[in-house]
């Protein structure tokens, strides 16, 4: 059985200075509660993997606004002025990485595998200083597993095993990882008595949450 | 019509029916509203969705059912969702027909840059490295020029999105496809002459004897 813990114990368990995975797009099955709760705690120096830094006040913008987060490993920070202020001006350090190559780095840490071979970023900056392995002929760039210090995710359903069910496109980077990390911190919209979610109807296998937070209000 | 439109309307006709097909934030979602009649594509968004439609109406929207740019989207029958492995797997492993993207500039070899203008704009590649890279057709959806200043060069000035060449070019202006033998003018809009398109051009165009107008979705 998983504990629920609430946002301010969860956001202790993150230390000052830890690579944190942070799941969702645009902050669309993002963990809302307990960002919240690092900005209270007032957390520094974090080094955040995600898939972009969503918006000013939104999801992972308020870690930034907040001064939370010195590097952040993303896909993607357009929609966010505020984090390429901060980039150009030196205080935060962005590396861009494809969002797919993302996706693949993060599964990689979480399946056993050092790294994928991808075609995306031949021959761009983003191939700098990275191993191009021929395969078959052609060029493919040697993209490293990516892994963390904590996941924190989303999910709509949780049963008390921890088994983890999301919705429609509030799935996107979670249960990669969810088994990316070695603390796994989940924030369900809900969590059921185990048996009520079906099997067929689990994304992530309880066994690699530790903790579920509290739901929002207990019934 | 605003060249938006103009330029969405003949993207529109490059679908082919029953095929996947991702549209890039911006312009290229406008293509969404000109699927020619009898033609039934699945559109993809990377957030992880095959099959989204229009916005439902207001007080409808789900929290959890957003395109790539956040935007609220509905879901049409036969719609699926899954993770972002799965959704680059379909586009990096050749399952994906289509994709229209913006672009900041497309050089004589075809190759676009549209993800950061060094210094200045740094929004990032997002999906766009990988969708060109993957995609079976890379068609680039944008304006010819961008103040006065042509974004069809011999050479990139700006860093490239990939090495792999683009398919095809749709301006207001015009439909230019790159070739091994360099940018060939396809067709013109309406009431743009080839000599137009030529002055706004900065990189040399292989003019068939014959260019008809575009055809519009």
């Amino acid at each position: 059985m998983r504990t629920a813990i609430d946002p301010a114990t969860a956001a202790a368990m993150v230390p000052d200075g830890a690579t944190v995975m942070i799941g969702g797009f645009m902050g669309v099955g993002s963990p809302h509660r307990i960002i919240d709760a690092l900005v209270a705690r007032d957390a520094r120096d974090l080094t955040i993997i995600a898939n972009d830094t969503a918006r000013r006040g939104v999801g992972i913008g308020k870690l930034i606004s907040a001064g939370c987060v010195s590097r952040a490993i993303v896909s993607h920070i357009g929609t966010n002025p505020e984090t390429q202020k901060k980039m150009l001006a030196g205080e935060i350090l962005v590396d861009l990485v494809p969002q797919g190559t993302l996706a693949e780095r993060v599964r990689a840490a979480g399946a056993g595998l050092g790294g994928v071979l991808t075609r995306t970023g031949v021959g761009t900056l983003v191939a700098e200083g990275k191993t191009v392995l021929s395969v078959g002929g052609e060029d493919f760039l040697l993209e490293l597993a990516l892994g963390a210090d904590v996941a924190l995710l989303a999910a709509r359903t949780a049963d008390y095993s921890g088994n983890l069910a999301y919705a429609l496109t509030a799935r996107n980077f979670n249960p990669l990882m969810a088994l990316a990390a070695k603390l796994v911190i989940a924030e369900p919209d809900e969590i059921v008595p185990v048996g009520v979610l079906p099997p067929d109807a689990v994304h992530t296998p309880g066994v690699v949450v530790h903790h579920l937070l509290q739901r929002l209000r207990s019934v | 019509m605003d060249s938006k439109e103009l330029i969405a309307r003949r993207v529109a006709m490059e679908l082919v029916d029953n095929t996947l097909v991702n549209l890039g934030i911006g312009l290229p979602t406008l293509v969404a509203n000109y699927v020619p009649r009898g033609i039934h594509v699945f559109f993809q968004s990377e957030n992880g969705i095959i099959g989204f439609g229009a916005p439902p109406p207001e007080g409808m929207e789900d929290v959890y059912l957003t395109d790539a740019g956040g935007a609220f989207v509905s879901a049409l029958p036969g719609a699926v969702a899954f993770d972002s492995a799965m959704s680059f797997a379909l586009i990096r492993g050749g399952h994906l027909a289509m994709t229209v993207l913006g672009g900041l500039q497309v050089d004589q070899r075809g190759h676009l840059a549209n993800w950061m203008v060094p210094g200045l704009i740094v929004p990032g590649m997002g999906g766009a490295m990988d969708l060109v890279s993957g995609a079976r057709r890379v068609v680039v959806a944008m304006n010819h020029m961008q103040k006065n200043t042509s974004k069809i060069v011999t050479e990139l000035t700006l860093p490239a999105t990939s090495a792999r060449p683009v398919s095809l070019i749709v301006t207001e202006l015009a439909v230019i496809e790159p070739t091994s033998a360099g940018l060939v003018l396809r067709e013109t809009a309406p009431g743009v002459a080839v000599a137009d398109v030529i002055r706004a051009t900065a990189a040399a165009l292989i003019v068939p004897d014959s260019v008809p107008a575009m055809i519009l979705a």
